[in-house]
């Protein structure tokens, strides 16, 4: 039994609901055991560092206190000095703070400082950070994976998406490369799915652009789906909340910007690897994604129950129907003539 | 302490102008000298502007030989710069040059203080500590051994080729060592050479079969140095001749042999990969020697024991499956190491694409596309063999100047890169882009070759290359390689899409180039390249007596400095053969009999394999011919066996005991 200190941080409770439960779903077949970090909080997601840098860090830190207590309690009976966090965000701020309060040791007195208060001290160095990806291709090994498979993937071909926060910057070379690492793709190729070829593996989504500035946001999207499309991806593999958000969630409205029409449905990895284990779809949260997987996944005979349709527009259209607004493509195009 | 005969010591302090004047009380220093350390024989101190010149020498000589000075002192720059001087001076009033000793005061007090009485009183430590010292100077005599006139050079590229040459036409044997089974190296790739252009193989060429057919040369291609024993002027190196399969005596080179092998396999070495050579194989028309060699890993004799094409079609029966591998053994003066560099992987940079996109080239593959004896005949094409690009990016600096991969500049890329523009143009009148980020053109005759291309019309854009891509953003740039950089000119992202991307990828120390320093006793830089003994002034020779180096084992450098070093490590070996012995440093450790336990912790440590074991007498021995004085094994022997002369206990804690001044608190006290 492989146990491991777990951090799931927030997306995990709402938006990226669908990626726990198949990390659960998947978790038994791996022989792994994941315990949850007490009273962990949020870890200030991509914004909180360019804000407040103490505070912020004080934030991340704060869970990697909680989790070396937790090892210090459980020392002697298995305990572990493993965390690990199956979102990127996180992944990135919880190693970041590990290594900038080692690297500046000024920093790491004020993070221990404002720790203090809680009663809570965490000794940089102490825990490794690594991601869920990281463990199961490292630690559980693609051969157990391998082993485990019981309904390849085959004929589905599978864009792999790996995102930018994930491999860099990686302080602890854990992955294979930081502009094309192979990871995503060696396991995926282990399910038995066809993996194409995808160089915009480590392209950043958006992040939160989309918040800020959406047509920032809109112009990555639209590059990762381009390009998948054009590999003739059925569908894009994810190992980050935020991208399956960003790519799921918003390329509809990627789609009127560019005045496009592409349907590119983009599942977790963890998902993926349920279905290979011959989970069924809705164990592994498959269906409530927005662009539907359902022609994707029919490609290797599973079916994805239809499950309700979003609900529509709270406010019901008064009056007439309105003209289709023209894309901002189609805008420029209009201006031309 | 036992009573010791009254040693008569001078003390010269060194003005160097004001570099140690200006920070150090010298007056004050020569007078506290022959004040306070009277008592432990100082007669006489001085101070003088300039101590290395010519009167500040004739001083100390005309003091040695009036007040019969029996040791010297001279506070002054680091031993590093003036000991020879000091050591000399002495030697020529009769004084045994070993019973002189530097205080380094500038080095380590002027030029580091800020504070002039506080420098003045470390500058008196350190006076004390040396005189301390040099009561304790034993006199040395130097060792002389003879030199063995033959040389071994190792490598037979153009640097070990010229180092050749010039030693063999001076009378000298010769033993020319390359692993290959052809000399001419990198250069015999090549097709043009910059800033002339002149054809590689046209200037290369008659060198190498000067060499092939010189009396002076014994050349041994397809081998290998095994191993290393000896000393300065008495090398003993055993050398395996790797079994070519072809008996040399009957070989006429015609390559009927070639002709007819039935296995064609891709050659990773000299046609860097894009092309292909047969199982049997001459490596390019022009190798010297011109003997063929059979790849035993591909050969299908080898795989399945059937075929023999070779020995059926072989008109002088020079075909030999039996032949094996032979070790010889030679005896040599002076060794030269050329042995050249690797290219840098170009795989490592993963954004550039080289293995993943068919038309990003290496340089070296490149040379060979361009290269009329090359694979495509000199039709410069993309990976398919036969679209003509009609864009061309060439990225400079890949894996150089980048602290991911290898910090330092390797030189030639900016160059290479411009040879390759202008054939590029020459060949195929394509757009050809340069992505640079300084450009470095400076020798003779290279900027105005910069000029010209400049003139030609190939585009040169600054900025360091973010990636290469296939995905495209728009029409024009499908199925194009698109390069993303940042032009640092006009400060913006460009997007530049191209055909064929030519990465100039750096150079980088031979993957074996450690074990090889090891095997010979030499040290690598931190980069892993030869470190020479002076990087400025005596940048062929090496710390260890009797090996020089020469070309791009020592660092990144282009044909010319390449030559240039071959005949400088020729030089300075001509100098060692003529002068037919050689005086060592007797700077030595050797080992008290008595005290040694014979545990061989020494043996492994020491760098230049000077010790050995006498399992007889169960003892460590170090040849003093071999041993350079580093101290390592002093310090390691746990029987405190081993001394060193020149840094004995004795010496040591004597000059310790100066630098804290205890010398003079003993005198205090009595007084």
């Amino acid at each position: 039994m492989n146990k491991y200190l777990f951090y799931p941080g927030c997306s995990m409770e709402a938006s990226a609901k669908a990626y726990m439960e198949s990390i659960r779903a998947i978790l038994e077949s791996l022989d792994l055991q994941l315990e949850e970090i007490e009273d962990w909080n949020c870890c200030g997601a991509t914004e909180y560092l360019g804000i407040n840098l103490i505070p912020a860090y004080a934030l991340i830190a704060r869970n990697l206190a909680l989790a070396m207590k937790q090892m210090n309690a459980a020392n002697g009976t298995g305990g572990t000095h493993t965390i690990v966090t199956p979102c990127s965000a996180c992944y990135l701020n919880l190693a970041k703070a590990d290594y900038y309060m080692q690297e500046r040791p000024v920093l790491g007195e004020k993070v221990n400082e404002a720790l203090k208060a809680g009663g809570l001290h965490y000794k940089p160095g102490a825990l490794d950070v690594r991601h869920l990806l990281d463990i199961l291709v490292y630690d559980v090994g693609l051969e157990t994976i391998r082993s485990k498979v019981v309904r390849p993937l085959k004929g589905l071909r599978v864009a792999p998406y790996m995102g930018c926060m994930l491999p860099r910057p990686d302080y602890k070379h854990r992955w294979s490369d930081h502009e094309h690492p192979t990871e995503l793709n060696d396991l995926l190729r282990v399910l038995g799915a066809d993996v194409v070829e995808y160089p915009l593996t480590t392209n950043c989504c958006g992040g939160h652009m989309t918040q800020i500035g959406p047509e920032t946001a809109f112009e990555l999207i639209h590059r990762l789906i381009v390009d998948a499309d054009a590999r003739g991806a059925h569908l894009m593999a994810t190992v980050c909340p935020m991208c399956q958000l960003n790519i799921d969630a918003y390329q509809d409205e990627m789609n009127h910007y560019f005045g496009t029409d592409y349907h590119m449905p983009i599942l977790f990895f963890t998902q993926l690897m349920g279905l290979a284990f011959g989970k069924e779809p809705d164990e592994l949260g498959i269906g409530v994604e927005l662009v539907s997987s359902r022609n994707a996944l029919a490609k290797i005979g599973v079916e994805v129950p239809i499950t309700q349709e979003p609900a529509g527009p709270r406010k019901k259209a008064e009056g007439l129907p309105m003209p289709r607004r023209l894309s901002r493509h189609e805008e420029g195009k209009e201006a031309m003539k | 302490m036992t009573e010791k005969k009254q040693e008569r010591v001078g003390v010269y302090v060194c003005h160097c102008g004001t570099n140690i004047a200006g920070m150090v009380d010298v007056e004050e220093l020569a007078k506290w000298s022959a004040e306070k350390l009277g008592h432990q024989g100082v007669v006489i101190a001085r101070d003088y502007k300039f101590m290395c010149s010519s009167l500040g020498q004739e001083l100390i000589e005309k003091d040695i030989r009036e007040l019969g000075l029996t040791r010297v002192v001279v506070a002054a720059c680091s031993p590093h710069l003036h000991e020879k001087t000091f050591r000399t001076a002495a030697q020529k009033a009769g004084l045994n040059p070993y019973l002189v000793e530097l205080a380094s005061i500038r080095e380590q007090v002027s030029w580091v203080h800020t504070d002039r009485v506080v420098a003045t009183e470390k500058a008196k430590a350190v006076v004390a500590g040396a005189v301390s010292r040099v009561i304790e100077n034993e006199p040395l005599e130097e060792i002389k051994v003879p030199i063995n006139p033959n040389t071994l050079i190792v490598g037979g590229g153009i640097a070990g080729i010229q180092a050749a040459l010039e030693i063999a036409n001076a009378g000298f044997h010769v033993y020319l060592v390359e692993r290959e089974p052809s000399i001419g190296g990198h250069m015999a790739q090549f097709d043009k050479t910059f800033p002339t252009l002149d054809c590689a193989a046209c200037i290369l060429t008659p060198r190498m079969v000067e060499v092939g057919t010189h009396p002076n040369i014994t050349l041994l291609t397809w081998s290998e140095v095994v191993n290393v024993s000896g000393y300065v002027g008495n090398f003993n190196v055993t050398i395996k001749k790797k079994a070519r399969f072809i008996n040399e005596e009957l070989c006429t080179g015609c390559g009927v042999c070639e002709e007819k092998c039935p296995k064609k396999v891709i050659d990773e070495v000299f046609e860097a990969g894009i092309g292909y050579r047969k199982a049997v194989y001459i490596p390019f028309a022009q190798a010297v020697p011109k003997f063929p060699v059979i790849d035993k890993e591909n050969c299908t004799y080898f795989i399945k024991g059937t075929c023999k094409a070779c020995e059926k079609f072989c008109p002088t029966g020079a075909i030999d499956f039996k032949q094996e591998d032979q070790l010889i053994n030679i005896e040599v003066g002076n060794i030269i190491l050329a042995t050249g560099y690797d290219l840098f992987d170009a795989r490592r940079v993963s954004n550039y694409g080289y293995g993943r996109f068919p038309n990003v080239f290496t340089s070296l593959e490149f040379e060979r596309l361009s290269n009329a004896a090359g694979p495509t005949n000199g039709n410069i094409v993309l990976r398919d063999g036969k679209t003509v690009p009609k864009s061309v990016g060439i990225i400079h600096c890949v894996g150089s100047r980048d602290r991911n991969f290898n910090n330092y500049c390797s030189v030639i890329c900016c160059m290479q890169s411009l040879k390759f523009a202008h054939l590029v143009h020459e060949r195929t009148g394509a757009t050809v882009y340069n992505f640079y980020i300084d450009m470095r053109t400076a020798s003779k005759a290279y900027d105005e070759f910069y000029q010209r291309v400049l003139e030609e019309g190939t585009l040169f854009v600054r900025g360091k290359v973010a990636e290469v891509t296939d995905v495209a953003r728009d029409e024009h740039e499908k199925g194009k390689l698109i390069i993303q950089v940042e032009d640092t000119l006009i400060g913006k992202q460009r997007r530049i899409p191209v055909d064929m991307v030519i990465l100039s990828v750096g150079l980088q120390p031979r993957h074996d180039a450690k074990e090889v320093g090891r095997l010979f006793g030499i040290s690598c830089s931190t980069d892993g390249w030869f470190t020479e003994k002076h990087p400025k002034l005596d940048p062929v020779a090496t710390m260890t007596e009797g090996i020089f180096i020469a070309g791009c084992a020592q660092g990144p450098k282009d044909i010319p400095s390449s030559v240039a070093q071959g005949a400088a490590a020729a030089a300075r070996v001509l100098d060692k053969i003529l002068q037919k012995e050689v005086a060592l440093e007797p700077i030595k450790a050797s080992v008290d009999q008595k005290k040694c336990s014979g545990c061989r912790i020494c043996n492994g440590l020491c760098p230049f394999n000077a010790i050995s074991y006498i399992a007889d007498d169960n003892i460590s021995y170090i040849n003093p011919a071999l041993c350079q004085g580093c101290g390592t094994c002093v310090a390691a022997c746990p029987s405190g066996a081993i001394s060193g002369t020149g840094f004995s206990d004795a010496q040591i804690l004597a000059q310790i005991d100066g630098l804290l001044l205890r010398t003079l608190e003993v005198e205090q006290a009595t007084a």
